[in-house]
């Protein structure tokens, strides 16, 4: 999806993984040189941009500020998780409300579904990955259960919605 | 339950209010996490959360010990502590009296790794380590030195990895299900009630660890907690930061000279 992502993405990009801060990984780097939008990992208190991909370091909640900055959070995991998908989507509808894209991808726990509603009932679009498409099934069946998602997409469908992302009627304030 | 960000600004101005106590500076989404959390726990609407706040004697104090994240470990990081022993030890072994304050340290872990690495170091016989908080409650516990028995495990690995080959067991005495630190350990530490936000400087330190508080703080209070902390510190002391944290202004940072720059240990220089 990231990299599809055009290179005048209009919005910017929180992206989660649960990564353990035990072991290094540097996926930002790996996939920025494939990408068209930029990659990197959020810093505390840094404007969100368009066309850019912030990913939560491992060890930290990814938070929004109401002036649309980045805030760092080591309180206690969510769902085992540090960061966890919930504590960003809770927090990112708190700020954009309605103009929020939501997608939920593979994963081995119930992370994500309650955020997931939580932008759904706070009119934002909730996009979960198809579950057979899904190398773990768990998270994206989590969310279709609680009925958070608007819609659900095959691998080749994401890749459209991220390519057509900028023609999507998101609604901007 | 939830709470708004205007609700929360509401909050913000009767507290200091009320109780004098400034959280104007602290970051709105980590907090309104905190208070919406603690209206849960309490199971409190806004308007009977005020309520509380001005009229049930208690209250505020276990506010606070909610609303500030209090969570911490033996040894956390221990790739920072390896750094200590390896870039910053040197160091402080020649200084005649060495001072350190773990600021911000809730329930004390932090000051009792301090410790535990200086006593190894054959140092700890001239250091004194201050702990301080703005909540009392952690302090407490800090205090007594009591740590969930359950936790020494992860404690114990990340000690593995600090120093290898050597345990924790050594520093503490099982008691049912709680590890109590040694007196020994403890008798170089004071913790102590100190708030960043409006107390000032009380003491003048070899190190300072300050890590993980700032990224709760805005850019402005930033600014003025790293001046108390540059301030505190003797020439050619250590700060301490948390890994995603920074000194900010270029002006302080030529006041700086960087030590580790993964840990984020710097020594002042000016």
């Amino acid at each position: 999806m990231l990299k599809a992502f055009p290179e005048n993405l209009s919005i910017g990009v929180l992206v989660i993984i649960h990564r353990s801060p035990k072991y290094e990984t540097n996926i930002e780097e790996s996939i920025g040189t494939k990408c068209r939008i930029a990659i990197k990992v959020a810093e505390e208190k840094e404007p969100i941009k368009p066309a850019t991909a912030y990913f939560a370091p491992a060890g930290y909640h990814l938070l929004v500020e109401p002036d649309r900055s980045l805030s760092l959070d080591v309180s206690e995991p969510v769902n085992f998780c540090r960061p966890s998908i919930d504590v960003t989507m809770q927090s990112t509808a708190d700020v954009y409300g309605a103009s929020v894209a939501a997608v939920l991808l593979s994963g081995a726990n119930q992370d994500g579904a309650q955020g997931m509603q939580t932008i759904r009932n706070a009119g934002g679009l909730c996009i979960v990955q198809h579950p057979e498409y899904a190398e773990i099934k768990a998270m994206p069946e989590a969310a279709i259960a609680r009925g958070a998602a608007t819609l659900i997409l095959n691998d080749e469908e994401l890749v459209v919605f991220s390519q057509e992302l900028n023609n999507h009627i998101l609604k901007r304030d | 339950m939830g709470i708004s960000f205007e609700n929360l600004e509401e909050l913000i101005e009767l507290i200091n209010h009320v109780h004098g106590f400034d959280l104007r500076g602290y970051t709105r989404a980590s907090l309104k996490r905190r208070v919406a959390h603690i209206m849960e726990l309490y199971r409190l609407d806004f308007n009977n959360l005020k309520d509380n706040l001005v009229n049930t004697s208690g209250f505020f104090n276990r506010f606070l010990t909610e609303v500030t994240v209090n969570v911490t470990e033996l040894f956390r990081d221990p790739a920072f502590y390896a750094a200590l022993r390896e870039e910053v030890f040197p160091y402080l072994a020649t200084f005649p009296h060495i001072k350190l304050w773990s600021a911000g340290c809730s329930s004390g872990e932090e000051a009792y790794s301090l410790a535990i690495l200086l006593k190894k170091q054959g140092l700890y016989e001239r250091s004194f380590i201050y702990g301080t908080d703005i909540n009392s409650k952690v302090l407490e516990r800090a205090k007594q030195g009591i740590i969930d028995l359950r936790k020494m495990k992860e404690y114990s690995d990340n000690y593995l990895q600090t120093e290898s080959g050597e345990s924790l067991s050594e520093y503490y005495t099982v008691r049912y299900d709680a590890a109590i630190m040694h007196h020994e350990l403890r008798k170089n530490i004071l913790f102590s009630i100190h708030n960043l936000v409006s107390d000032g400087v009380f003491n003048e330190f070899q190190l300072i660890t300050c890590r993980n508080v700032l990224i709760y703080f805005d850019l402005t209070l930033q600014q003025r907690v790293l001046k108390l902390l540059y301030e505190s510190l003797a020439m050619f002391g250590f700060l301490c930061l948390g890994t995603k944290e920074s000194l900010r202004s270029e002006q302080l940072k030529h006041k700086f000279r960087l030590i580790n720059k993964k840990q984020n240990i710097y020594q002042k220089i000016a």
